[in-house]
């Protein structure tokens, strides 16, 4: 079936999400939709998906206008999404999750499981999937839970499926099995529109690209268009992806966690007997898959979670027993994961979130007063050091864009002389001119003497900044390695090889994945 | 699937802290009935009467008679051992089943009657068990409303709300039509009313739940209480006459000794409690509605993405939730044949919420944990009859202090619907 979008606007209040944008998905097509973090992309897909209405434009099948009141619609006309957050229910079965909204009954309302079971089996044997229909959602990992989405589309017959960020939790060898289970679906007469922003996927798949910009449609590309090509288009102008950086200069190790270990309720194991340690001068990058223990690893070390063994040394002293108050005021710099309830207070000022930690000390504060036109003369030059864009420092800080509030956040803890930095996934939700700026401050605190741990998900991230990468799968180490270690041992590592197996499996050609090889030929 | 590593073994040694907390429980019951109950319990050469027999049994079941001081003494040493192999197990960071705690808490109970029982010497089990089933009655009713609304997202703190409007009409209506099944019909409207108004606050203009639902309370008790003191009291052979739902036994049934008075000579409330706990049950875990209820409960937004009306099924879950807990109003009024009298559902709304979480949100664990509180309940009131030892008022304090215990975390991990009380969609 062939799908167009025509003239789609879609406002939320002045905000204008999706500004005529037009969109052409021919039948087995893989149509990426490239755009950055707020671009759009989700607000046209669930325009698309029934789930909001637009203003202005429609929606053409085989080219007759519809209108979708709601999903169900959508999945009537045949078009599938996997939303980028899973909508899968986590006490339910793999069963009762796909048979939602569609369940096979025995009359009186009653559902028939047993059928349910058999539509999963045999969707999942046509594909090559392994998964067992009586499986809980929680306990599956990420890989096997989008499966489990797709299986859901294809089980009402699909014809355009929707893949909203599909590869932001996976590793790159589960990712290349998604690019496999896309070509299958492609081969089968199945339309993909496939939303990203990581450009080395859209090359590897794509047949045609759409790139989305503050919510217009800014051009088309072909995919063997260059990464930076495709880069300028995203952002509309010239961008490095990368940072020139010195050559790290280490000094001692002045940081070290030693056989840390945290374990959550019900038993489970968060961090397994972590060890490692930072040197000053160095930046040492945590990779993983999201929730494989990197959040838990910053928030011990900050004292918000309590381990229940190891130590945390800094400048030689054990952490153990203090406050997180006195951690930060012992040097540590913390950059949350979640700017939105751990950075920032959005309805406070911005000047007032750049003290957040450091409202009663001096400068700020003097006995028992705040000295307000410090803060306010303190602000404007980390505004003007930090090159925050904005209209007032008193407006409150929900009114600036991600990435500026990302700043502010920085400028906060990075204002102050540190010790250590722990900044997790600094760059989420934040623009691409913005990346290069957050990753020159942290190479410049980097340079100025501060050993760095950073949390990211994001291997390109892992790569511009690390002088070293240490992987974590399940709350486990799963080695140190140096910063020129290839993308796809990193890959092997993520899903818990160690790192001798890894680099033998990838060098004998067995585990190396396609975007890879096509990347090196 | 790439390869992954097994499942993570522990590499460090580390070992959860021993868990004391049931075992000091255990120790502190045990020792009390070894030494309060028993060895200084007074009972010495007494003894104590268990009576099973009521007047319509095919055969009667023979009294048991035990000696008051030694069975105490027994009981208590027992209790004692076991409360030493639950703290042995917890140092081997393990736990027993299920059974330890219900053994021991039927020993105890066991004890505890023998050492009562000592100076009156008779403890008629019988109408202790069909009493607490009776008092069980609107605890069951309001626990299966909470649910139902629970799993699809609603909390409902209105159910207290909800028993008085059910007694209040079911009375109105059973006496101005002089017909106690015309009350019947009337109870489910009641509670559905009250319901509308809580659907109608929390997902129209989302107002807090637990807010809106204690709101709601206070105005059926106020209007209740309006309605009694001006129209009620001025004509009461017309509005509030007792009406009374006969018992019907069930033949055959009804004959069993002990189980039969208990379970099948009842009202019909009854056994429409029975039906509605077996329908509620059945269509939550094997149905297509419960399967919904479920979805919209857990992550609503899962459901609507295939097409699931959220909140019309939350209004309508809701509002079948009111009714059932409205039927369970009317047994204060025509379901025990008294008059409506005001702010009768007296908390038991809120101990039915208590039963719903101690029953983690099953309708099989609600009623037994609705059950135990009722029997706590009866308990108290038979004990303070006969003239035991203990006064009548700690007695009556017993469900309460059962209710605290279980819902301070003795039951486990429990985890509520993952979407309660959170409203769904564009305000």
């Amino acid at each position: 079936m062939k799908l167009e979008l025509s003239g789609i606007t879609k406002r939320f209040g002045s905000f204008t999400a999706n500004d005529s944008i037009d969109l052409v998905v021919t039948p087995g097509e893989i149509h990426a939709l490239l755009g950055e973090n707020g671009a759009g992309k989700s607000t046209l897909m669930n325009v698309l998906y029934g789930l909001y209405a637009p203003e202005e434009g429609e929606i053409l099948i085989d080219g007759r206008a519809v209108r979708f009141s709601g999903p169900g619609d959508a999945v009537a006309a045949g078009i599938g999404m996997v939303h980028q957050h899973f909508m899968l229910v986590p006490v339910f079965t793999v069963a009762e999750s796909v048979a939602l909204g569609y369940e096979p009954t025995r009359g009186a309302g009653m559902m028939d499981l047993a059928e349910a079971r058999r539509k999963v089996e045999e969707i999942s044997a046509r594909f090559g999937f392994s998964i067992d229909p009586d499986a809980v959602i929680e306990d599956l990992p990420v890989g096997a839970q989008q499966r489990v989405e797709i299986i859901k589309a294809l089980s009402r017959d699909a014809e355009v499926l929707i893949l909203d960020e599909p590869t932001a939790v996976l590793t790159p060898q589960e990712t290349d099995e998604l690019i496999g289970i896309m070509r299958q679906l492609k081969e089968r007469g199945t339309s993909i529109v496939f939303i990203t922003h990581k450009l080395r996927e859209v090359k590897a798949i794509a047949d045609e690209i759409t790139v989305i910009r503050r919510g217009r449609v800014v051009g088309q590309a072909a995919p063997e268009s260059t990464e930076s090509e495709l880069a300028g288009l995203m952002v509309g102008r010239e961008v490095h992806l990368t940072t020139d950086k010195e050559a790290p200069e280490p000094g001692d190790a002045t940081f070290s966690v030693e056989n840390l270990t945290v374990v959550g309720g019900g038993e489970s194991v968060l961090l397994d007997d972590v060890s490692f340690s930072v040197r000053r001068g160095e930046v040492l990058a945590i990779a993983g898959v999201d929730g494989n223990g990197q959040s838990e690893l910053a928030e011990a070390i900050l004292g918000l979670v309590a381990p229940r063994t190891g130590r945390i040394v800094l400048d030689g002293r054990d952490l153990g027993e203090r406050s997180v108050k006195e951690r930060l005021r012992a040097g540590i710099g913390f950059v949350p994961e979640d700017r939105s309830t751990d950075g920032v207070i959005a309805g406070f000022a911005i000047r007032e979130n750049m003290i957040l930690d450091l409202y009663d000390a001096e400068p700020y504060a003097k006995g028992l007063s705040m000295r307000p036109a410090v803060v306010r003369t303190e602000g404007e030059k980390k505004v003007e050091e930090f090159d925050i864009r904005l209209s007032s420092i008193d407006h409150p800080i929900s009114t600036l864009s991600g990435g500026n509030q990302q700043k502010v956040v920085l400028a906060r803890e990075l204002g102050r002389p540190l010790r250590l930095l722990v900044a997790s996934q600094p760059t989420r939700g934040v623009d691409v001119g913005s990346i290069e700026f957050v990753h020159r401050r942290i190479i410049a605190e980097r340079d100025a003497g501060t050993p760095c741990v950073i949390v990211s998900t994001e291997l390109d991230e892992v790569y511009n900044l690390a002088d070293r990468i240490a992987v974590m799968y399940k709350g486990r180490l799963v080695g140190i390695v140096p910063p020129d270690t290839p993308r796809d041992v990193l890959g092997l590592m993520m899903a818990g090889v160690p790192e001798d197996e890894a680099l033998a499996r990838v060098e004998s050609g067995e585990d190396a994945t396609e975007i890879s090889a096509a990347e090196e030929a | 699937m790439t390869t992954a590593a097994a499942t993570p073994q522990l590499t460090a040694d580390l070992r959860a802290p021993i868990d004391w907390k049931l075992p000091v429980v255990y120790a502190v019951l045990g020792v009390l009935t070894l030494f309060g109950f028993g060895l200084f319990g007074g009972a010495a050469g007494r003894h104590t009467v268990f009576s099973f027999s009521t007047g319509r049994d095919f055969f009667s079941v023979p009294d048991l008679t035990v000696s008051s001081w030694p069975t105490a003494v027994g009981a208590g040493i027992v209790l004692v051992m076991m409360a030493a192999a639950a703290a042995w197990l917890a140092t081997r960071r393990e736990k027993p089943g299920v059974w330890f705690p219900v053994v021991y808490g039927l020993l105890f109970l066991f004890a505890f009657l023998t050492w009562a029982g000592a100076d009156t010497g008779r403890i008629p089990v019988t109408p202790l068990l069909a009493g607490a089933l009776a008092l069980s009655v609107p605890l069951i009713f309001g626990a299966m409303c909470g649910l139902v609304g629970e799993r699809s997202g609603i909390i409902n703190i209105a159910i207290e709300g909800q028993l008085l409007a059910g007694a209040f009409l079911a009375a109105v209506v059973a006496s101005a039509l002089r017909n106690p099944y015309a009350g019947l019909v009337a109870a489910p409207i009641a509670g559905a009313l009250v319901a509308v108004l809580l659907t109608f606050f929390a997902i129209r203009y989302w107002v807090d739940q637990i807010i809106i639902g204690v709101v709601l309370n206070v105005l059926v008790v106020g209007l209740t209480n309006f309605l009694f003191s001006t129209v009620l009291t001025a004509n009461p052979e017309t509005w509030n006459a007792r009406q009374s739902l006969p018992t019907v036994p069930i033949p055959l049934l009804a004959d069993i000794p002990v189980i039969g008075p208990v379970f099948f000579n009842q009202t019909i409330l009854v056994y429409l409690m029975y039906a509605a706990v077996a329908v509620i049950h059945v269509l939550l875990f094997h149905s297509r509605w419960g399967l919904r209820t479920r979805a919209i409960g857990e992550h609503p937004k899962a459901a609507d993405t295939v097409g699931i009306r959220v909140n019309r099924s939350r209004v309508v879950n809701t509002l079948i939730a009111g009714g059932i807990a409205g039927l369970g109003g009317a047994f204060f009024t025509i379901g025990s044949g008294l008059a409506f009298g005001k702010e009768m559902s007296a908390g038991q709304g809120y101990i039915a919420l208590a039963a719903m979480i101690l029953g983690k949100w099953s309708p099989m664990g609600a009623v037994a944990a609705a059950l135990l509180f009722g029997f706590a309940r009866n308990l108290g009131n038979t004990l303070s009859t006969m003239g035991t030892p203990v006064p009548s008022d700690l007695l009556l304090m017993l469900p309460y202090i059962v209710t605290i215990f279980a819902v301070a975390g003795f039951v486990g991990r429990v985890r509520p619907p993952a979407a309660a009380g959170k409203p769904y969609g564009a305000q």
